[in-house]
């Protein structure tokens, strides 16, 4: 008698099955394990070589540019592994037939897009203790527990507003060609006017308005607070998490809209 | 050289597993293969569509379809590119909604379709690459996960022939076994209703004719199979009805043998004429149903084929005359089929751009 499959052992085993399949799959695709994994840790090697012993205030507070760029790559990196790898990975999917095929199971549709997001936070949880280990090890970066417990929160929240923009992004992309340039577009500038490369005290009062109203900015911000306060409360901006919620909210909100499993040709 | 064993091994398996089955359903112990046509009656109706219309803006893609596909039959769907088969199937999966008429699909309007549903049907679509990343075993353990009582993945890679590519990439594979692996994935579910979107194109000859033992292998596993092809001789071989469709509209439905009436047409008889002959020199019985064609042959169209050629043979030995070129040819499908779509063709939705 085999074992009973995932599908009738209920709706979380199945969820865990979809998980595991999708991580794998990350796992083994060279663009992802490029830009999720090598491309931030490079990053966070030469920003901080390179300026790391300069000084920036976070918060108030008068710290090393190290313990800015620690909290800051990671967000670049929850952004690359969940906004990046989704949108191009969902275009790729949809325009290649996978989607509509994984559509035609039994599986419930809502399932097939958990499981993805669910694997997106999987490898920014991996991600996010690689580069705090490197912070801490190389550069002297540490955080109190408490702050790795408010910094754990805002990746968590970080990760499903950016796999929401991922979806809503991928539903108005023809192409899997022309995925990668979009997400270039979108997210590059972000990176010098959401501190992420520079301190947002650095920028004039414009682009830091601008900076501020796009969700990376918040992201970065609410996760270099965990690296200059020991407690929970302090480490936490409840700001920063409702401007990035409300932004994961629109963004499904389109994306249940405009989302399709069927390959952008078909519709002709 | 892998395929021809490959299908050879699967009809192996479907006939030892299988006879019992098949026995049981055709009411009698069963000596023939299981790839010959069945001549059981059909089962209960899997696939209903009355009056279906689809409109996409002011386009109408589908333009009022009856069709019925009944238990365990092949049905073969044919038409031109842009005639509305996609359309059509789409809607039959659950992936479009009808803008008019009725569909019903094991007894489900498949576009209000529960995913309880979803477990009785396999569909095998027409462009589908293979799972990023993953090897061909862990595609189909992926899902089979998807399905509460899937069939063993082992037992299925082996009916596809994919027993020893188990490990490899699914990307890494070929053409003609990625569509096998769209098969296995498509029957992992064990499903009552399959499918199958011109599941040869732009395979080779060999390669297509492993595709069809596995197409026929599913008839005997009891399926009903709903394929979707370009090609004349893949209905002629599988199909036990066949429906044609162009700009829209069905245009001929009937067996392999009968589609297009094509059991009344005549046989055709044709040669060249010997030097200083015409039709009228001819024997009367054939002199009055032939004729000279633009090529410079005679062309007879014949009921009786044997007599006719007696006629003919005899006459032209009693005068020492050769028959160049003598040709007796009873109008194949494909003939049948381009004579059907040649003649609806003038209709006005052919130009667009609608997939078919």
């Amino acid at each position: 008698m085999p074992a009973p499959s995932p599908a009738a052992r209920g709706a979380l085993v199945l969820l865990a099955h979809q998980v595991r399949y999708d991580v794998l799959a990350s796992l083994r695709n060279p663009r992802a394990r490029f830009f999720t994994f090598f491309f931030p840790i490079l990053l966070l090697v030469i920003f901080t070589g390179v300026f790391g012993n300069g000084m920036t205030r976070i918060d108030g507070v008068r710290v090393k540019l190290s313990h800015f760029y620690v909290p800051g790559i990671l967000a670049m990196s929850i952004v690359l592994a969940a906004y990046a790898g989704l949108v191009v990975s969902i275009a790729t999917l949809r325009e290649t037939g996978v989607l509509k095929r994984r559509r035609a199971t039994p599986a419930p549709p809502a399932l097939l897009i958990a499981g993805q997001a669910l694997a997106t936070v999987l490898i920014v949880v991996v991600m996010a203790t690689i580069l705090l280990t490197i912070g801490k090890l190389l550069y002297g970066v540490g955080m109190a527990p408490a702050a790795l417990a408010a910094l754990a929160c805002t990746s968590v929240v970080g990760a499903l507003t950016f796999a929401c923009l991922g979806y809503a992004v991928s539903g108005v992309i023809g192409s899997p060609d022309s995925a990668q340039p979009i997400v270039q577009a979108t997210t590059m500038p972000l990176w010098f006017i959401s501190g992420v490369f520079i301190p947002t005290a650095n920028l004039g009062g414009t682009l830091r308005t601008v900076g501020e109203f796009f969700p990376v900015q918040h992201l970065a911000a609410g996760l270099q607070l965990a690296a200059v306060h020991d407690t929970f409360a302090s480490a936490i901006s409840v700001s920063d998490l409702l401007m990035l919620a409300a932004w994961g909210i629109a963004a499904a909100a389109f994306a249940a809209w405009r989302f399709s499993w069927l390959p952008s040709t078909a519709t002709a | 050289m892998k395929r021809g064993a490959a299908a050879r091994s699967l009809l192996a398996m479907l006939t030892n597993s299988l006879d019992a089955a098949v026995a049981q359903r055709n009411g009698a112990p069963s000596e023939d293969t299981n790839l010959t046509r069945r001549d059981a009656p059909p089962g209960e109706p899997v696939i209903v569509i009355e009056a279906l219309r689809k409109r996409y803006g002011d386009r109408e893609a589908v333009r009022g379809i009856d069709l019925e596909v009944r238990g365990g039959e092949i049905f073969a769907f044919l038409g031109p590119n842009g005639a509305g088969k996609t359309t059509t199937v789409e809607i039959l999966e659950g992936f479009r909604r009808a803008s008019a008429g009725r569909v019903e699909v094991l007894g489900v309007d498949p576009w209000r379709a529960p995913s309880a549903w979803r477990e009785r049907i396999g569909i095998v679509l027409q462009e589908s690459e293979a799972e990023p990343g993953l090897t061909v075993r862990e595609c189909v353990e992926l899902y089979a996960g998807y399905y509460r009582a899937p069939r063993d993945v082992e037992q299925t890679l082996a009916l596809v022939a994919l027993g020893d590519q188990q490990q490899v990439r699914a990307s890494a594979l070929s053409g003609g076994q990625r569509r096998r692996l769209d098969v296995a994935l498509a029957l992992i579910g064990d499903p009552e209703l399959i499918f199958l979107d011109e599941p040869t194109t732009g395979f080779d000859p060999s390669a297509r004719r492993a595709a069809w033992e596995v197409i026929a292998g599913l008839r005997a596993l009891g399926k009903t199979v709903f394929l979707t092809t370009h090609y004349m001789e893949e209905a002629e071989r599988l199909a036990d009805r066949i429906a044609v469709i162009v700009a829209g509209e069905i245009v001929a439905q009937g067996t392999p043998q009968t589609l297009g009436d094509r059991q009344l047409t005549r046989t055709r008889i044709t040669f060249v004429p010997p030097r200083g002959t015409c039709v009228a020199d001819l024997p009367a019985v054939l002199a009055e149903h032939g004729e000279l064609d633009v090529g410079g042959q005679i062309v007879l169209s014949s009921a009786r084929v044997a007599d006719d050629l007696h006629a003919l043979t005899g006459w032209a030995l009693e005068r020492g005359l050769d028959l160049e070129d003598l040709e007796v040819r009873h109008p194949t499908l494909e003939d049948v089929y381009l004579s059907l779509t040649a003649e609806n063709q003038s209709l006005p939705m052919t130009n667009n751009n609608l997939r078919s």
